[in-house]
């Protein structure tokens, strides 16, 4: 897994993405990312995202949850909870890309 | 005449022979947990080979495994609420409930007979007889505020007197079960322990319940000696004046050990090993190592310890020497090392190594790898030696 560096701030860059399409991430970094979401988000939200020590990100769970806040929960993590912030390991671009995955409701394995 | 007797009774005692399956024990079996194919291998360390797979049994992302006292069953604990009983000598399910939505882990009782689960959703304990699975006991957590729901149950370890002893995540309780007399259990609550415990342990004798604390640095102990004097903190303030790192997954208490008059576990949220006196129960160090420990497991003579590490550092693995708390090694199994697992007397090291597909079998006194398995996502190791082992 790749590591981005990530100078500017992030609210900045936040405020940026509704602003300027970010490209998405391309198909191996994709292949990467589902991985990850898989078995590293898996690992608090379950293999089938139905939940754990996280919440369910199951499509039906995210339903009426904005896009918006649901990037901001995984680029900064939630404080007072176990959900860490992702910006020190993730680009805007990949977070961006799986917010949406999760959003079209991740596929089964 | 004799003669085509004495064939025919040789041909019925090949038959035999045949009929039946070649007698073994199972003292030297495990089970390797593939989380992603909803599987079990079975496992023997004598050769270090792969027996058999079996399949079916749900969602075993964060599954566990508890062993019957005769070792010849394994009773797999899965994310999805599924509580499998799985026979190591015909490599068959024996039987498999779905008892909860949502569950995190198991024990068995001091006497083998009873199988409890801690569930997530619906939040509680769970009580099985360990023969049938029939459920004998239901014990509800603490109601939230949020409605219907219940807080999670999080470390739940058998306890010497036929007891049960478990903590409550968002509640911030540790509760003892105790099912002496039987299946009804007389039940204790200890409030106000901490926030948000996440894993506990429980020392080899039995004495000291341990809960790790997400919420604030430090552990809840409870001397189950004597109950009576409450809840103390351990470790209060390990992380104070120093920035708390992200956790990328979840440490876990389990492998811990008191080796050299000392106890050695994760930090949360800083790249540490603690050290305390496991007497006083002071902190005496904290040992620098690679990133966020997950399991901090003692080689069974305690002389050295085992450290694997979340996300992103979990390609490495560092050893530490008991004695003088310097990293002996700083080695590279693969990507994705989630767990590892000594045999009973320690000549044998396995480790997961999910994204590689592998299971690895390292000489722990030469610090090499002696082995290499083919495995599918591979998350938990469980030796049936853990059958007699009290907290395990």
């Amino acid at each position: 897994m790749e590591r981005h560096s990530f100078t500017p701030s992030i609210t900045a860059l936040l405020l940026l993405i509704p602003a300027c399409a970010l490209a998405a991430p391309d198909p191996p970094r994709q292949a990467q990312l589902q991985h990850l979401l898989d078995q590293d988000c898996g690992a608090c939200h379950g293999l089938r995202m139905t939940g754990g020590l996280g919440p369910p990100l199951t499509r039906e769970a995210l339903a009426g949850k904005s896009r918006d806040s649901l990037i901001a929960t995984v680029t900064l993590g939630r404080p007072g909870s176990a959900m860490p912030g992702w910006a020190p390991l993730l680009g805007p671009d990949d977070i961006r890309w799986l917010v949406d995955r999760l959003l079209q409701g991740k596929p089964a394995r | 005449m004799i003669r085509s007797l004495l064939s025919i009774a040789t041909a019925a005692i090949l038959l035999a022979g045949c009929a039946q399956p070649t007698l073994r024990g199972t003292g030297d079996l495990g089970v390797v947990v593939e989380r992603a194919s909803g599987s079990l291998q079975i496992i023997e360390s004598d050769g270090r080979s792969l027996l058999a797979r079996v399949e079916g049994l749900g969602d075993l992302s964060h599954a566990s495994v508890v062993f019957s006292r005769d070792q010849r069953y394994a009773y797999v604990f899965g994310r999805d609420g599924g509580l499998s009983k799985v026979d190591l000598l015909t490599a068959r399910i024996d039987r498999r409930i779905l008892q909860g939505g949502n569950s995190i882990g198991g024990a068995i009782s001091q006497d083998g007979k009873l199988i409890a689960v801690s569930n997530y959703e619906p939040g509680g304990v769970k009580v099985f007889d360990a023969r049938t699975l029939e459920q004998l006991a239901d014990i509800p957590a603490t109601p939230l505020p949020d409605a219907g729901k219940r807080s999670r149950v999080v470390g739940l370890v058998d306890a010497p007197g036929q007891r049960f002893v478990f903590s409550l995540f968002d509640t911030g309780e540790i509760w003892t079960a105790d099912f002496s007399n039987g299946p009804t259990p007389r039940i204790e609550r200890f409030t106000g322990i901490g926030q948000q415990p996440y894993d506990a342990l429980i020392t080899p004798d039995g004495r000291y319940y341990m809960a790790g604390l997400f919420g604030e640095d430090g552990m809840a102990q409870l001397d189950l000696w004597h109950p009576e004097h409450g809840v103390k903190r351990v470790l209060g303030h390990y992380g104070r004046g120093e920035a708390r790192l992200p956790v990328y997954k979840m440490p876990h208490l389990e492998g811990w050990a008191v080796a050299d008059q000392q106890a050695f576990v994760p930090a949360v949220g800083h790249h540490q090993v603690l050290v305390m006196n496991a007497t006083t129960w002071q902190q005496v160090d904290a040992i620098a190592v690679a990133g966020q420990p997950v399991f901090v497991t003692a080689r069974p003579d305690g002389r050295q310890l085992w450290v694997n590490f979340a996300y992103p550092d979990n390609d490495r693995v560092q050893v530490i020497d008991t004695q003088t708390h310097a990293i002996v090694a700083d080695l590279r199994p693969g990507p994705a090392v989630l767990h590892m697992e000594f045999t009973a007397r320690g000549d044998q090291l396995w480790l997961s190594v999910r994204d590689g597909g592998e299971v690895q079998v390292w000489d722990p006194y030469r610090l090499e790898r002696i082995g290499t398995l083919p495995s599918l996502s591979p998350s938990g190791i469980f030796f049936s030696s853990r059958a007699h082992k009290p907290g395990y």
